[in-house]
């Protein structure tokens, strides 16, 4: 079992609701980022001296531009419904990793300076100054949410922290209070093309590595293009897919799926990034930008379709959010959109999951799968938050929990789901994701990892699971460092496309 | 005319403007700010219809809150139905003749004042006894159920305790609506019920209780999970493209 400075949190008996603990996790925060840091997206470098004036103007301008903030603000009613679902206060006990209690951070410093009762009788209304003690507990706990939107589930009016945070987090972006880890990722994305800055050279060497394992492991010549102009199909995937354990094997799946399908698919070293943590900022005009590269890289190479790989949030800003930011989609009616729908084939979901791809060809019975190259294996399937509760597959609603699901279920003999109350709509983020998934916070993370881990147990001690299925490059990179704190293997966390590569029998073989 | 009289034609003409302008603009803030992205709580629904419907089942029958808290749910919906139950039948001081549906609901919103003020005393149980509820109430939230419990209670007073003089609280009413003042009776149970009414709708726009029109305009809620198939694009991100 890994070795903790703090206390790893231990199973509950029953799911019972921790007793607050105040102030359990206020140590725990990240990094500030640093003058190079910022100044790389356009932030101050460091706090500025009128960071309460700014701060305040700032948030008057998002209260104009945001509807989400506007309503929601006003909206709470203090109910409680939310209390007891946030994955950060269950694993901490900490009554500010209450969902209502995070927004409340804000929400009180909304009161004092934008409505009439706050003005006047703050005492009454739970209204207050932005100090520099309530900037600091922002910087705290609205780095303790992953913006996993489990309470906007539960609210009765859809109420969504992940709102909320995005809007604190871009305030203390504005006046120069930012977070290392997340704002150094986008410095990298925006100069070099990826989360892990990795240059085209390097990419393409990896690649190259790549297929010559997978030559020598299967006999084929599966091959990894990149940047091929004139391509079908562009495919953008998180970068950890091509470095990371366990994330690289599910990218030699989607190249094994690739070639099974005949498919003309090019990676590109321009767009090597499906992941866009402009959203976790939630700045607009970042995640615009991030997504950019995507758009250009698509009208340069001339492709007609474009799929993503396995990743959480990056899938979130894709299917929702692509459309509005770079025209990736259909029925845009301005030049801007117009300009690249008219390249890409309508016939197609655009842009498209590769689980949905994937689905496709098995339900069309083009992938031909050996189910039991996994018998080795008792499978679960962890549903990524943003996965679940921001997008979808297919064509129906929820089509997002069956699709993966079913892609796993050909490929193994031996699936079970974990507890009802923590999958599909219901489930509980890994601990990592929403920009938190930096060291100097693990504490945060193995305490928020707690309500999984337990749901995982149970199919452990009671059905032998052994390996968990996920579709998010977090997700993975998340449990293979905070499993063993709970004395799992690390190596039980994989994606879905890994245990397509195990299964699939590629034709050329026999 | 008495000066009780003409203090409470003015309250309530006072609290009438409040409660209509300050929710005109409140709502007029939230319809003119615009959701730039797409971001409906999923499973959503996938058109514009289905969504409006998942809007009505959090208005009617609270679908989100079932899932969360089965005893908010419970006394949140038994007040709130309670509310509608007397509101409406309150409408019998406010036209002449009565409506003929209004006659009919009569017997029940005499007896929903019960279930309001039950409701509400769960409410505020579970605001004082559970750990979680009470570390996040303010003072206000307090009030806010002291003020309605105190509503509900000076109303059953007056109809299962000691009556008051409704035909001439109707036509006072009558009169306010007509700019034809009439005397208002001075029986403090009426004098405490109608300033509690009149405070509670001037504090309307101004409180939580914009929960009422918000959940209307709540993007995760309201938008139909379509993105891929419709380009979603708030005029200021527009320009944007340009």
């Amino acid at each position: 079992m890994a070795k903790a400075e703090f206390e790893v949190p231990s199973y509950r008996k029953l799911p019972t609701i921790p007793a607050l603990k105040e102030g359990a996790t206020a140590h725990v925060k990240p990094y500030v980022a640093d003058a190079a840091v910022q100044d790389a997206l356009g932030y101050p470098g460091e706090l500025v001296e009128d960071w309460h004036d700014k701060a305040i103007g700032r948030m008057g301008e998002l209260l104009d531009k945001y509807r989400s903030l506007r309503v929601y603000l006003d909206a709470c009613v203090h109910c409680g419904a939310c209390t007891d679902k946030c994955h950060y206060f269950l694993g901490s006990a900490d009554p500010k990793n209450m969902p209502v209690a995070r927004q409340e951070l804000m929400r009180k410093v909304y009161r004092r300076y934008f409505t009439l009762p706050g003005k006047l009788f703050p005492g009454l209304v739970g209204a207050a100054d932005l100090t520099k003690d309530v900037l600091d507990d922002w910087f705290t706990y609205f780095h303790q949410c992953s913006e996993c939107r489990r309470c906007s589930v539960f609210c009765p009016y859809g109420i969504d922290t992940a709102e909320i945070t995005m809007a604190a987090r871009e305030i203390l972006n504005t006046v120069g209070y930012g977070m290392k880890y997340t704002n150094q990722i986008l410095g990298k994305v925006l100069k070099i093309g990826n989360n892990l800055g990795l240059p085209g050279p390097a990419l393409e060497d990896t690649l190259q590595g790549l297929e010559e394992d997978i030559e020598m492991d299967t006999g084929v010549a599966v091959k990894m293009p990149l940047d091929v102009q004139g391509a079908e199909i562009l495919f953008v995937t998180p970068s950890a897919d091509f470095f990371s354990e366990p994330h690289v094997e599910s990218l030699i799946g989607y190249a094994k799926v690739f070639h099974a399908a005949g498919a003309s698919w090019t990676l590109s070293t321009h767009a090597s990034e499906a992941g866009n943590f402009g959203l976790f900022n939630g700045s607009y005009e970042q995640m615009r930008k991030v997504a950019m590269r995507i758009r250009e890289a698509a009208l340069e190479l001339g492709v007609k379709r474009i799929v993503v790989g396995e990743c959480g949030h990056a899938w979130r800003v894709i299917y929702s959010m692509w459309n509005t930011l770079i025209g990736v989609g259909a029925g845009g009616t301005d030049p801007f959109a117009i300009e690249l729908q008219k390249q890409l084939d309508p016939r197609f979901k655009q842009p498209m999951h590769i689980c949905e791809y994937t689905h496709d060809l098995i339900q069309r019975g083009v992938l031909k799968l050996d189910k039991s190259a996994n018998d080795h294996r008792v499978v679960t399937f962890h549903d990524s938050c943003n996965v679940a509760r921001a997008s979808r597959m297919g064509d129906v609603p929820g089509g997002q929990f069956t699709i993966p699901r079913d892609i796993v279920k050909a490929t193994c003999n031996n699936f079970v789901d974990m507890d009802q109350d923590t999958i599909h709509e219901k489930t509980f983020c890994c601990g990592g994701g929403g920009g938190v998934l930096t060291d100097e916070v693990l504490e945060i993370r193995v305490k928020g990892a707690l309500p999984r881990m337990e749901a995982l147990n149970k199919v452990v001690e009671n059905n032998k699971v052994n390996f968990m299925a996920t579709i998010c490059a977090i997700c993975k990179a998340q449990f293979t460092k905070v499993l063993p704190f709970y004395g799992f293997d690390m190596g039980m966390v994989g994606g879905v496309h890994q245990l397509v590569s195990d299964a699939i029998v590629l034709g050329d073989k026999e | 005319m008495s000066l009780l009289t003409i203090i409470y034609a003015g309250l309530f003409y006072a609290a009438t403007a409040m409660l209509v302008g300050g929710l005109a603009y409140k709502i007029y803030g939230y319809w003119k700010t615009p959701a730039p992205l797409k971001i409906p709580t999923t499973p959503a629904p996938i058109t514009p219809l289905g969504a409006k419907l998942r809007v009505w089942r959090e208005v009617l029958v609270f679908e989100s809150l079932f899932k969360s808290n089965k005893w908010i749910w419970l006394f949140g919906i038994l007040f709130h139905f309670a509310l509608a139950l007397v509101l409406l039948r309150h409408l019998r001081y406010f036209t002449n003749p009565v409506w003929e549906w209004v006659v009919l609901i009569q017997p029940f919103g005499k007896y929903a004042g019960f279930a309001m003020v039950a409701g509400l005393a769960g409410l505020w149980g579970r605001r004082l006894v559970v750990e979680r509820i009470r570390y996040i109430s303010t003072p206000s939230d307090h009030l806010m159920l002291l003020l309605l419990i105190g509503i509900g209670a000076s109303g059953l007073g007056m109809k299962f305790v000691a009556h008051t003089d409704i035909v001439d609280v109707k036509s006072f009413f009558l009169g306010l609506m007509h700019f034809n003042l009439q005397p208002l009776p001075a029986d403090p149970a009426l004098l405490v019920h109608l300033a509690l009414v009149a405070t509670l709708m001037v504090i309307f726009p101004m409180s939580k209780l914009l929960h009422a029109p918000g959940v209307f305009f709540s993007p995760t809620r309201n938008q139909a999970d379509n993105p891929r198939e419709q380009r979603h694009l708030a005029p200021w991100a527009a320009e944007l493209d340009k």
